[in-house]
């Protein structure tokens, strides 16, 4: 493994592995010294082309956790106003030393381009690009199910959590817009790959082209899916207005009615299921106050695990030497 | 590959009760004790000295409070050459190891330079009023100025050499065998 690119193409071995670290990562919050000396002396860059609160934060922590020097980047305010290319962007950055580079960008593919054009030669994390993928997120959706369902807290120190296991037979539902939306591609491999049986709720004109090749079932009723299947989870994603530059549903009220997690089907789902969501949430939109606020709700959990996941990344991906390029 | 066998079952099991009971005088009992093997085969190797130095204080039922495990993975010095290396779990008992005597039980002592990132290590996870070091085998060849408090058999070898140690927990037998060098 030299760069993290996608999940598509992330074996089950390397998955459970990143994971498993993530577990160890844990428990350096329990300790007097809150770090680990692994990245001192190492650049890790912050490439952040698009906005972000919480990625940006959470791979800050990450590598300053592991000793590293952090660079943040921010297209706003930046030399990509005044129409700077991104090789010229990228070059000069590494110019000034990095060892890694964690990318986000609205463009599909940044940062396979990054890593296989040769403009630089240190491994690449992609943190979101454009409608494609957002590994990271898929990790640590996947690090906080395990656990959640293994019957351990679902984030914090654990002695013993559920090392080497996947997500084997879990029936997972992710619901909305799955068209605009690259934490859904991501998951859908990664917890497909871990061995979970997933399934996509949404309306046709927001599912993408080929989704029938993926290894989903796929529900056109919320309510009806419901009521046929006992999901162990839902995950709520996001109606990425920012991305839509056409008519998707009639209007905000009818999605928020067919496709937002109410109290009512809340209460409809299985007691022991958990309620997931990639943040930022639209509440009273895609997810009701009674949802997000429930103590089922595993958000905050999830945010709380990116920053071990991201670790896990960093280490697995700056520590060893790599025998192939790929 | 010649292979010869230096310690068998019976020998290794003598080397840990005496190594128990010498751990014992220098600490002047069991109170205020911490084993902590390093992975992989210090673990198993704490468990036993644990299990035996509790037994001979006659509190067998304290072995388990005894003995943890400390993972040297992030601390090593060749993290960026070498391969790749997947940690393994630490376990610090629960009493935690403040102001407490800290034992470092490995299998082998060869360069020394696990027992440097072990004391690395064991300074981030809190600070222990003595450390010392329980080996099976002392081999002999270090790079970095360490020595063995406590130490199963002193073996000569030649740097080519190869020491393995198998414990039942981890390989299903117990032995220490050398193998390799120049013929």
């Amino acid at each position: 493994m030299k760069h993290l690119l996608d999940t598509a193409s992330l074996s089950r071995d390397d998955a459970i592995g990143i994971l498993d670290i993530a577990e160890e990562m844990t428990l350096v919050s329990e300790r007097e010294v809150k770090k680990l000396p692994v990245l001192r002396g190492r650049t890790v860059v912050n490439l952040f082309f698009e906005d972000s609160t919480r990625t940006r934060l959470s791979f800050e922590a990450a590598a300053k956790r592991l000793s590293a020097d952090v660079l943040n980047f921010s297209a706003k305010g930046s030399s990509v106003s005044k129409g700077e290319s991104l090789q010229d962007t990228i070059q000069t950055i590494s110019a000034m030393g990095a060892d890694a580079i964690v990318v986000r960008h609205s463009g599909a593919g940044t940062a396979h381009r990054l890593a296989h054009t040769g403009w630089i030669d240190v491994p690449v994390v992609n943190a979101g690009d454009g409608t494609h993928e957002h590994p990271t997120q898929a990790l640590l959706d996947a690090f906080t199910l395990r656990r959640a369902l293994a019957g351990v807290p679902a984030s914090g120190p654990v002695q013993g959590g559920p090392r080497g296991q996947g997500l084997d037979g879990a029936k997972v539902a992710i619901v909305g817009d799955i068209l605009h939306s690259r934490v859904a591609r991501s998951n859908v491999h990664l917890l497909a790959r871990l061995g979970a049986d997933v399934h996509l709720i949404a309306p046709p004109t927001l599912l993408p082209w080929g989704v029938s090749n993926w290894p989903v079932t796929i529900h056109y009723d919320f309510d009806s899916a419901l009521s046929a299947e006992d999901f162990a989870a839902v995950m709520m994603l996001r109606v990425q207005h920012e991305r839509m530059h056409e008519s998707f549903f009639p209007n905000e009220r009818e999605y928020a009615r067919l496709w937002g997690l109410s109290a009512a089907r809340l209460a409809k789902l299985p007691e022991t299921s958990f309620i997931m969501h990639p943040g930022p949430m639209n509440r009273g939109f895609e997810i009701s106050a009674a949802a997000a606020d429930s103590p089922r709700a595993l958000v905050l959990d999830q945010v709380e695990n990116g920053v071990s996941v991201r670790m896990a990344v960093l280490y697995r991906l700056l520590t060893g030497q790599e025998e192939t390029n790929d | 590959m010649t292979q010869r066998t230096v310690l068998d079952a019976p020998d290794i099991s003598r080397a840990i009760t005496r190594i128990a009971h010498e751990i014992i005088e220098s600490n002047k009992g069991s109170d205020d004790l911490v084993l902590l093997g390093i992975p992989r085969r210090g673990v198993p190797l704490a468990h036993r000295l644990a299990e035996a130095i509790a037994s001979i204080s006659g509190r067998p039922e304290t072995a388990g409070e005894l003995a943890g495990s400390l993972d040297i993975t992030m601390y090593r010095d060749d993290l960026r050459g070498g391969s790749y290396r997947a940690p393994e779990p630490t376990t610090i008992p629960s009493a935690g190891i403040d102001a407490k005597t800290v034992v470092l039980v490995d299998d082998v002592l060869f360069s020394g330079r696990t027992i440097r990132a072990a004391l690395d290590a064991l300074a981030d996870v809190g600070r222990p009023a003595k450390v010392r070091l329980a080996v099976l085998v002392d081999r002999g060849h270090r790079d970095l100025p360490i020595r063995a408090d406590h130490v199963g058999k002193n073996l000569p070898t030649s740097s080519s050499e190869r020491v393995n140690v198998s414990l039942t927990e981890i390989d299903g037998d117990d032995s220490v065998s050398i193998s390799g060098g120049r013929e």
